[in-house]
């Protein structure tokens, strides 16, 4: 095996790296996207929101209808994508979960995995099961050209957004009213609601912004991706809070370090043992097991104090 | 002022107040005590709003708040300082103070009251960047006093802020309760900590496995020779 690598990494030019670790990159931000969504939600309300990686199969719908049936152009698409996604996100909250706010873990739980069902089953009725083409947009699916290798600009472009989003993100989470009550909310939130806070209005807007996210996430997937099925959430949703669950479920940084890890090390694992490509989808499972095994709440989570 | 009639609460058919009433004049010092688990911190719990009532009625100003919720009970003018501190752990200090102030929309005034609460407490001034989960108990007490003032309350309920302080502090905090009071804010006081707790009291209450045992002014109270055994002897051998 070590001689493997080492013929792999002599026969790999450095052309091929970089290429190698732009697509890495460029993976491990749409996981970090979408990972966020889990994490925040899970930092709130404890839950594991089944339905997310679904919200982003709808994004990628919403995205093909604007663009390609109604002839939307692109980048108005994608901001409405980033607002029907929200809506949907919020929709899904307040009916599948809200209404089970005072009732055991497990209730919410099976109504995830419900309004999970649900959006699958959904889009293959309204889309039918047969895959559609994301459309193309030509600016983002461009080659451009390095010597002898060739990216995407879509792979520049998706760090870059999701730096934006992460940017914006933490100002909301750490320097507005409702970021404080939303970190107060995931600490204490019969406390928090003796201070005054609406705690409804806070996981709405908790859901509205990871959604909004893995709307950013599922529209760039798309260009990179194109092909879209009713179950084109699902690998990417487990993988997501695999890398949610790696960083420390609860910790918005935490996701973004799983998410990153988990990209870059798919897309090496398959760079540098090219036999193992079969196993790629492993990959994520295997570094979960052994992560949890040397650090059960993840690199960045924190000791599960008791509350009182 | 506050107006608690014949209040019932349970937990899974177990009563834990079993109809009591209680007055809080304006204005006024109320304390109430109780040995562990006589459902002191349950009955701040239900005036504010966090656990249901069974029956009973719980008034305000002539206007009955029970079955509202927590929001709008604080929107009357009370607020809690909870057992236990429960200052948010991830927040700052200033944080802390700010989101006491959730409610408010004059950042003026707001800003105006935190400057006071640092002059109550210069150690929050001190620790303001900190994140409140360091701090020591004594600060953390002082933090959750000064978050809960930064809603202007009318009305503001303490359950144990003594708990756990060392002896200095505790007199430092039972006059800072004093001081709040004389500035138009009336106290519902919960102690363990009895003998302070009846010498600044206008009135109190003893509360026992669920019922008002027996009540009367502060100074009544702590020469009651029943409490005095219960309540204070009991002290002296800790
Ligand atoms: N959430 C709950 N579920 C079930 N029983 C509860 C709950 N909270 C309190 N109790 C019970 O109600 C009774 C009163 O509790 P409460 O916390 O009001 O006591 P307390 O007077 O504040 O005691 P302490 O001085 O120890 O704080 C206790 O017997 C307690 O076990
Ligand atoms: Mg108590």
């Amino acid at each position: 095996m070590q001689m493997e690598l080492f013929q792999a990494i002599a026969n790999m030019s450095g052309a091929n790296f970089a290429q190698h670790l732009v697509n890495g990159i460029s993976l491990g931000s749409l996981y970090a996207l979408i990972a966020i969504g889990y994490t925040m939600v899970y930092g709130i309300l404890l839950m594991i929101n089944f339905a997310h990686g679904d919200i982003v199969m709808m994004a990628c719908y919403f995205a093909f209808f604007g663009i390609t049936i109604f002839h939307i152009p692109w980048y108005i698409t994608f901001v409405g994508v980033i607002i029907a996604t929200a809506l949907l996100g919020a929709i899904i909250e307040r009916t599948a979960y809200r209404p089970l706010r005072d009732a055991p873990k497990n209730s919410v739980l099976i109504s995830a995995i419900g309004a999970s069902f649900l959006l699958e089953n959904l889009a293959n009725y309204l889309f039918s099961g047969r895959p559609m083409r994301f459309p193309n947009i030509p600016l983002l699916s461009q080659n451009i050209s390095f010597g002898s290798v060739q990216i995407q600009a879509i792979s520049f472009v998706i760090p870059v957004i999701t730096i934006l989003s992460l940017v914006v993100l933490l100002h909301i989470v750490n320097h507005t009213k409702i970021g404080m009550a939303m970190r107060a909310v995931s600490k204490d939130y019969e406390i928090a609601r003796v201070m005054g806070v609406n705690i409804d209005n806070v996981i709405s807007t908790t859901f509205i912004i990871g959604s909004a996210l893995a709307a950013i996430g599922a529209f760039m997937w798309g260009v990179k991706y194109p092909g879209i099925t009713p179950m084109l959430g699902v690998m990417p949703g487990l993988k997501c809070f695999i890398a949610a669950v790696i960083g420390g479920i609860g910790n918005i940084k935490g996701a973004v370090i799983g998410g990153f890890i988990l990209g870059l090390g798919e897309i090496m694992i398959v760079a540098f043992f090219p036999q193992l490509s079969g196993y790629r989808d492993a990959f994520a499972f295997i570094l979960l097991i052994i992560i949890l095994f040397y650090k059960p709440t993840g690199l960045l989570g924190e000791k599960i104090t008791e509350k009182v | 002022m506050l107006k608690i009639s014949d209040l019932v609460v349970s937990y899974g058919g177990i009563e834990a107040l079993k109809g009591i009433s209680v007055d809080v004049p304006d204005g006024q010092i109320v304390t109430l005590i109780g040995a562990n688990g006589a459902g002191k911190s349950t009955l701040l719990r239900s005036i504010i709003g966090l656990v249901k009532i069974q029956s009973g009625s719980i008034s305000y100003n002539d206007q009955t708040i029970n079955g509202l919720n927590s929001q709008k009970i604080v929107q009357t003018g009370i607020t809690l300082v909870p057992e236990g501190r429960r200052v948010f752990p991830n927040l700052t200090v200033l944080e802390n103070l700010q989101i006491g102030a959730y409610m408010r929309n004059d950042s003026e005034g707001i800003q105006q009251d935190i400057e006071k609460i640092y002059k109550l407490f210069p150690r929050l001034e001190e620790r303001h960047w900190q994140m409140a989960g360091t701090l020591s108990g004594g600060e953390q007490q002082m933090l959750a006093v000064g978050r809960a003032l930064m809603c202007k309350p009318k009305l503001l309920m303490m359950d144990e802020p003594s708990l756990g302080l060392a002896p200095l502090i505790i007199k430092d905090i039972f006059s800072i309760i004093q001081k709040i009071n004389k500035q138009g804010v009336t106290i519902l006081l919960i102690e363990q900590n009895a003998n302070m707790a009846l010498k600044i009291a206008d009135k109190a209450y003893v509360l026992e496995t669920g019922r008002i045992s027996m009540e009367g002014t502060g100074a009544e109270l702590l020469e009651n020779p029943e409490i005095k055994a219960a309540y204070l002897g009991k002290k002296k051998h800790k």
